[in-house]
């Protein structure tokens, strides 16, 4: 190992506490079929600490109102709330105003709610999106269902053998009909991190804006959106310890202006007559009908409990759980690791020559071992690795080493009863 | 390993999928469909060469999980033989056995060598690994030429 890695590792554990982190998650003592629960499903959400479950409490014990325009006294309170939870997220990935900052159902919405507006207000015949070929569900979908409306092309940035996009590649796509680049910061299914700020810094060469799917990202990795400098950021709250059903849509303000509105309802207008409507300010212009007032708020909280631990504590601690998982899975000669980019997040994801993936899951689940096993909602990623699926333990800031010890042991085990 | 774990993943299953049998595509098939289950991926080829309303013979190729590979391969081994209207009826029994419907053990053992799939009802997210080569087959009988889903 690296010397400067061994002085971060040595700093990481002096001010990074992971028995106080651990006691922090109530779910965690949970015992599983008997066993201790070894929670390695964090890419498909993660656990959630007692401030937040305490904070929805807390709300719709003490605070529940409708917000915006009420004049009583728990209306004003719950906007109060609602709105600094605006104010923690904006700081959080240091957006210039809280008016970029727009509570959606989670990242699948975010992006559903660009692809909305840049169909309605940009996309013409003949137009394309260029997406890569590691896009979650969620960023393929949208753009297709334009295609029943409108001639636009997607265009895909091939991947190559270790999970990395292909720059060159990536270069060629671009073209005067290229409207938008969408692509996700950090792959659910590989765990490759992608270099955003050069995929942001060519499109702006060529004016083209860039939505950035930062669902695996937002938990793992410091984003700053002014200097990454991208048009649009979607994210999820229940992947970074936050509820589920509340999330973010970061956008610049002046494209924010310029684009039409999503839903139409209420807190969305100024002024409505029969004849005419005039749209709200931002974010309101995209918030239409009553938010989740009580999971927005939750959010604040999570990201509130993130900034205390630090996120760069939280990187360190997950890439060194994630090479101690990599170097003791890598042992296991039936294994093969799926997705080998430089750059990667806590993702790892295996499979088997003789063992399905679903084997692994129910076999795993009886040693109180939680991991996804599936095509994780990106099935161009299996084709292009010609597999039905794989097996993926992904860390968070309360995994150790002991659990992936117990994951090792565990497969070992599973191996045994199959081959 | 667990009692339930050891229930589902028995050692016959473990065999059967280790070995399936009738794991093959049957060039002479008049009858043929491709099973899919969205959830884990799975595809299913199964081939059956009907004649006077009789499976004379059967086989199947895929990728699946053990649940999935050995219910192809035992129903391939126990279908041969029967009628068309028999091996419905024995999936049906299958299926009511899966999904827990019939828990008389005495009703279960009448499966014959089917009976080891029994484990499955603990697993409600396994039933459709252990019907898909069942809704496959049926769908061959149709002759339908399209995919099978199990959703």
């Amino acid at each position: 190992m690296a010397a400067e890695t061994w002085h971060d590792i040595k700093n990481t554990s002096m001010n990074f506490d992971i028995d106080k982190i651990r006691a922090d998650f109530p779910i965690l003592k949970e015992i599983i079929r008997g066993k201790n629960l070894c929670y390695l499903d964090n890419a498909a959400t993660t656990q959630k600490p007692q401030v937040v479950i305490d904070t929805l409490t807390k709300y719709y014990s003490g605070q529940n109102a409708n917000i915006h325009r009420g004049v009583h006294y728990l209306s004003e309170l719950a906007t109060k709330e609602f709105e600094d939870s605006r104010v923690k997220i904006k700081k959080f990935i240091n957006a210039s105003s809280e008016k970029e900052i727009i509570f959606t159902r989670g990242t699948t919405e975010s992006i559903n709610l660009i692809a909305n507006i840049f169909n309605k207000g940009i996309l013409k015949d003949g137009d394309e999106i260029i997406i890569s070929g590691m896009e979650h569900h969620s960023n393929i979908i949208p753009w297709q269902l334009i295609q029943d409306q409108k001639k636009i092309k997607l265009r895909v940035i091939p991947i190559d053998d270790n999970g990395e996009i292909i720059f060159e590649e990536f270069l060629k796509l671009i073209n005067e009909k290229t409207k938008l680049i969408s692509v996700v910061y950090v792959s659910n299914s590989l765990g490759t991190i992608n270099p955003v700020e050069k995929i942001i810094e060519t499109a702006h060469q060529q004016n083209i804006p860039v939505l950035l799917d930062a669902a695996q990202a937002i938990q793992h990795i410091a984003i700053d959106v002014q200097k990454l400098d991208c048009d649009f950021l979607a994210f999820s709250g229940h992947k970074i310890y936050g509820p589920t059903g509340i999330g973010v849509l970061y956008g610049k303000k002046k494209l924010l202006e310029a684009l039409p509105p999503f839903q139409g309802g209420g807190d969305m207008i100024s002024k409505v007559t029969f004849e005419k409507t005039t749209f709200n300010d931002l974010p309101y212009k995209f918030e239409a009908g009553t938010s989740n007032i009580a999971d927005a708020i939750g959010l604040g909280t999570a990201i509130d409990y993130v900034s205390s631990v630090g996120i760069e504590q939280i990187a360190k601690h997950e890439n060194e759980i994630l090479d101690y998982a990599t170097q003791s899975l890598s042992q296991i000669k039936e294994l093969k690791i799926i997705g080998k980019a430089k750059y990667k997040s806590s993702v790892i994801s295996f499979v088997f020559d003789n063992i399905h993936p679903h084997d692994v899951g129910t076999f795993l689940d009886f040693e109180g071992i939680a991991i996804r096993t599936g095509h994780h909602c990106t099935q161009p990623v299996m084709d292009r690795y010609n597999i039905p699926a794989t097996s993926r333990a992904s860390f968070a800031i309360y995994n150790t080493k002991d659990e992936v010890d117990v994951l090792v042991k565990g497969i070992k085990k599973l191996i045994e009863v199959f081959n | 390993m667990d009692a339930d774990l050891k229930e589902l993943y028995q050692q016959v299953i473990l065999d059967h999928n280790k070995n399936p049998r009738n794991f093959r595509k049957l060039e002479n098939a008049n009858h043929f469909a491709e099973g899919y289950n969205p959830l884990c991926g799975d595809k299913l080829n199964v081939y059956v060469d009907v004649e006077d309303g009789k499976i004379k013979d059967i086989s199947f190729q895929g990728s699946g999980c053990a649940i999935s590979k050995a219910s192809a391969s035992l129903m391939s081994s126990m279908v041969k033989g029967l009628s068309i209207e028999e091996a419905e009826k024995l999936f049906k029994k299958f299926h009511s056995v899966i999904t827990g419907e019939i828990t008389d053990e005495k009703e279960i053992q009448e499966l014959g060598k089917l009976a080891v799939f029994a484990g499955v009802r603990e697993f409600p997210s396994r039933v459709k690994c252990a019907s898909l080569a069942w809704h496959t087959m049926e769908a061959a009988f149709k002759q339908e030429e399209k995919t099978v889903s199990t959703e």
